[in-house]
């Protein structure tokens, strides 16, 4: 019945200041995306290819998002569609106002970015005789968008995988078709991808095949039995996955290549710091801003004692070097952890943030260049494995390796220390000091040994980057070392092991592979932090309950009387 | 033989004085309440005895030690528990792992023990968890073990509060306003677990209660709190009539009309308590 009315009339004057509330944010969003030089820099990267720059994709997700936040609220066809098509209108007018005041007045002297590059990006080349075409797809996708919200909530959620298959393949498509070319799956490489983005037939194929996959009904849940089954037969089920993984993990690097091999070599010594700073501040809840300083604790002791050049002092091999790094960076931790693991909260990320910078200032120090180099820094640290050039192992692979079983060990400890005494006493720390005190708990004991376990790691994760590298310098020694690792945390969920390794790809992984876009790798990082805490503030996977009383390693309790136990659990 | 003894104890803060020399028996295996307005000095003095404030003068002794310059933690190590009065569970880990928490200072493993997961660790884990279990059921929360502690409903988690104190096998507990918030229902309950304690764990148990029911019910003996001054101390039955007590809670109008009531009534019935 609400179709016989015209449009205008269908959106009360309510709905309409949303309306153009929604699509002043995306004008805003889009604007911004233009000038500080996102949409310019993607557009070098393909999409699809020969339709579609990465930075055009952009600008299309903006105003897709536009127009469905503006027609989410409202139920009615029609009503939807016209939301969606006048905030994508003002979203798109946004970009079309920016091409014609460009064209008057010269924007590089402020934004640099805003050449007429840019313009031939959003106008598909035509210029300021284009400048309608931002906001003629600004109509046309937030019209989409709106028929998109009124989809089923099952069709919708099929077509939106099937967007982000596209989305994920092509911003992948480098990555992948390396290796599938020298494949059997050659064919298939040269079928999907060009040389780098997705070929149009790739880019249908995976759109329709995701979207159909994903709309198949699920008829059988497999978690649910699985998790039902007792715990030996669960256990032998997800043996199987367990090895698959540990082969998938192991021949990694050498299926992808060496910049990948890097990349991931650097993911892995993150994961290994973050285990470590996990135990400082996921479980025992101390804020530390100065894990860098422990870093290059490690790196420099390994450093001084088996650099070949300069400064290195005895020539060992990197093994030997390795233990007096943990040993003395847990020292170190001790050392500064006693004067100020009385100060709580806040305070504590201050005078650790200190502690960090002091360390790289002294290293960079004219006082100990005769030790440390200065800014030189120290250089020739030997490779951790010796092997002839031509080996498997010659490459970052061998640092990947070390990496890896360095991560899996300290994660080990980790985690066998998160359900022990004193992990548990950890925990209460953190929760409420006073009344963890009050319970026997010693505090500075307890947190002693959090701050120090925690610099050991962020030692050993040092020694093995000093291996990575080769050498360190000062510069090294940056405060967004120790950032990175907490926003690990922070992203990953506190507390949560599995958390550090999603963290870590997430933060440091997508980064490194998108080396052409550094410039906006903090405004990726603000984002995602301000996402994680208006969303999903728990982190990505957040640290999961152990049933304990139920399903503990002890024989099942008889059942209780009255309502089962399980639902009160649960 | 006194399990506590306050010997003029002192507390101020700045210009106030919290707690005013302060005498205060407590015998073993005893029940005892102490009441009194709000800022008469109740929490203060659980404060003192549990090591988060520093006592400005006098002594505390527990068990014949002194204990007045002792940290939270070794007060706790002698035998001290307390809960709190607005509930501070751990409350992102669950109600079990809370319990387990509480069994902390009774733990031997060395942190490398844990790591190595040797049979000596993984025998003390287990007993500590049939441990655990076994106190939930005492505190009647069977099944919630693996609930989130601050997802559990309000009276669930003071029992939990009390399981965790008990986790640590105390001589003495503290319980600061325990049916706080409660209904009469589970106020009733709370009443019978507390008499419990006693009964079947053999603890002494010191609380801070407002809600008279209970303190009359089942403290053997009660003190009085006013302006951080002990202003009366004896039986139930005592502290009902004491002309102190009342005046301190209803004002001295109020004992004015009632004594004129008596009067008219019948001769003086009012006995006094030791003052």
């Amino acid at each position: 019945m609400t179709t016989a009315l015209p449009p205008v009339a269908l959106l009360t004057a309510v709905a309409w200041s949303h309306v153009i509330r929604t699509g002043l944010i995306g004008a805003a969003v889009a604007v911004y995306a233009c000038l500080v030089g996102i949409v310019p820099t993607f557009h070098e990267r393909p999409m699809i290819q020969g339709i579609i720059s990465l930075g055009q994709t952009a600008l299309v997700l903006i105003l897709l998002g536009t127009g469905y936040l503006a027609a989410r609220r409202h139920a009615a066809g029609l009503t939807a569609l016209t939301a969606g098509a006048v905030a994508g209108l003002i979203a798109g007018a946004g970009v079309t106002v920016l091409v014609i005041v460009g064209q008057l007045i010269d924007l590089r002297a402020v934004f640099s970015p805003a050449s007429p590059a840019l313009y031939d990006v959003v106008t598909f080349e035509l210029g300021v005789a284009g400048a309608w075409i931002p906001a003629a797809f600004g109509i046309g996708l937030g019209m989409a968008a709106g028929g998109l919200s009124l989809l089923a909530p099952a069709v919708r959620r099929s077509i939106v995988n099937g967007l982000l298959a596209v989305l994920l393949l092509g911003l992948f498509a480098g990555l992948l078709r390396t290796p599938m070319l020298g494949s059997p799956l050659g064919g298939l490489a040269r079928l999907l991808f060009a040389s780098n983005g997705l070929t149009i037939a790739g880019a249908v194929i995976s759109f329709v095949l995701v979207t159909a996959v994903s709309h198949v009904p699920r008829r059988v849940d497999i978690a649910q039995p699985i998790a039902d089954l007792p715990v030996p037969q669960r256990r032998l089920l997800t043996l199987p996955f367990l090895i698959g993984g540990l082969i998938l993990l192991l021949v990694i690097p050498q299926s992808l290549g060496p910049f990948f091999a890097q990349v991931i070599a650097l993911v892995t010594i993150y994961v290994l710091m973050g285990f470590g700073l996990n135990i400082t501040l996921g479980l025992a809840g101390l804020l530390d801003l100065g894990f860098v300083a422990f870093f290059a604790v490690g790196a420099y002791t390994v450093g001084l004692m088996t650099s070949t050049a300069e400064y290195g002092l005895l020539q060992w091999p990197f093994w030997a070097a390795v233990p007096f790094a943990v040993i003395l960076a847990a020292l170190f931790g001790g050392f500064l952890g006693l004067p100020i693991l009385s100060i709580r909260g806040d305070y504590l990320a201050i005078a650790t943030l200190g502690f960090g910078e002091i360390i790289r200032l002294l290293a960079g120090s004219d006082l100990l260049k005769v030790v440390l180099g200065g800014p030189r820094g120290i250089v020739n640290i030997p490779k951790p494995i010796s092997v002839p050039p031509n080996h498997f192992l010659a490459g970052p692979d061998q640092i990947y390796y070390i990496a890896l079983v360095c991560a899996a060990l300290v994660g080990f400890v980790a985690w066998r220390l998160r359900a022990s005494r004193l992990g548990r006493a950890w925990v209460a720390i953190r929760e409420d000091e006073d009344v963890a005190e009050a319970l026997g708990i010693n505090l500075v004991n307890t947190k002693l040994l959090a701050y120090m376990l925690g610099a050991a790691f962020a030692g050993l994760g040092g020694a093995v980057f000093a291996g990575l590298v080769g050498s360190i310098f000062p510069s090294s020694i940056d405060l967004f070392v120790s950032i990175n690792v907490a926003a690990i945390i922070i992203i990953g969920g506190m507390g949560s092991l599995p958390g550090v390794v999603v963290g870590a790809i997430f933060l440091i992984g997508i980064p490194e592979l998108f080396r052409e876009f550094s410039d906006y790798r903090f405004l990726f990082y603000g984002f995602a932090l301000i996402a994680m805490m208006r969303f999903r503030p728990e982190g990505l996977i957040p640290s999961t309950i152990v049933a304990r009383e139920l399903h503990g390693d002890a024989e099942p309790e008889e059942p209780a009387p009255g309502p089962a136990p399980s639902a009160a659990a649960s | 033989m006194p399990l506590l003894v306050a010997d003029k104890v002192t507390k101020r803060f700045g210009g106030l004085v919290a707690v005013r020399e302060l005498d205060f028996v407590l015998e073993e295996g005893s029940i005892v309440s102490v009441i009194g307005p709000n800022g008469a000095g109740k929490t203060t003095f659980f404060n003192c005895v549990a090591g988060f404030y520093q006592i400005d003068d006098g002594t505390l002794t527990f068990d014949g030690k002194t204990i007045q310059h002792m940290r939270p933690d070794q007060i706790a190590q002698l035998g001290i528990a307390r809960t709190y009065q607005n509930i501070r569970l751990f409350t992102n880990v669950t109600a079990i792992e809370n319990v387990l928490i509480g069994q902390h200072r009774h733990l031997r493993s060395p942190w490398i023990a844990s790591v190595l997961g040797t049979r000596g660790v993984r025998a003390e884990e287990t007993a500590a968890l049939d441990e655990a279990r076994r106190l939930l059921v005492f505190a009647g929360l069977r099944g919630r073990g693996d609930v989130l502690a601050g997802k559990l409903p309000y009276g669930d988690q003071r029992r939990l509060e009390i399981a965790r104190a008990l986790a640590t096998r105390p001589r003495l507990l503290l319980l600061d306003e325990p049916t706080a918030g409660m209904n009469p229902a589970e106020t009733g309950g709370m009443t019978k677990f507390i008499s419990k304690l006693r009964d079947e764990l053999g603890l002494t148990i010191l609380l801070i209660e407002h809600e008279m029911r209970v303190v009359m019910g089942i403290s053997e003996r009660i003190t009085v709190l006013d302006y951080g001054e002990k202003i009366a101390e004896g039986t139930p039955r005592q502290i009902q009539t004491n002309p102190r007590v009342i005046e301190a809670y209803l004002g001295r109008g109020y004992l004015e009309r009632q004594e004129q009531r008596q009067r008219t009534a019948a001769g003086d019935t009012a006995a006094a308590g030791e003052t």
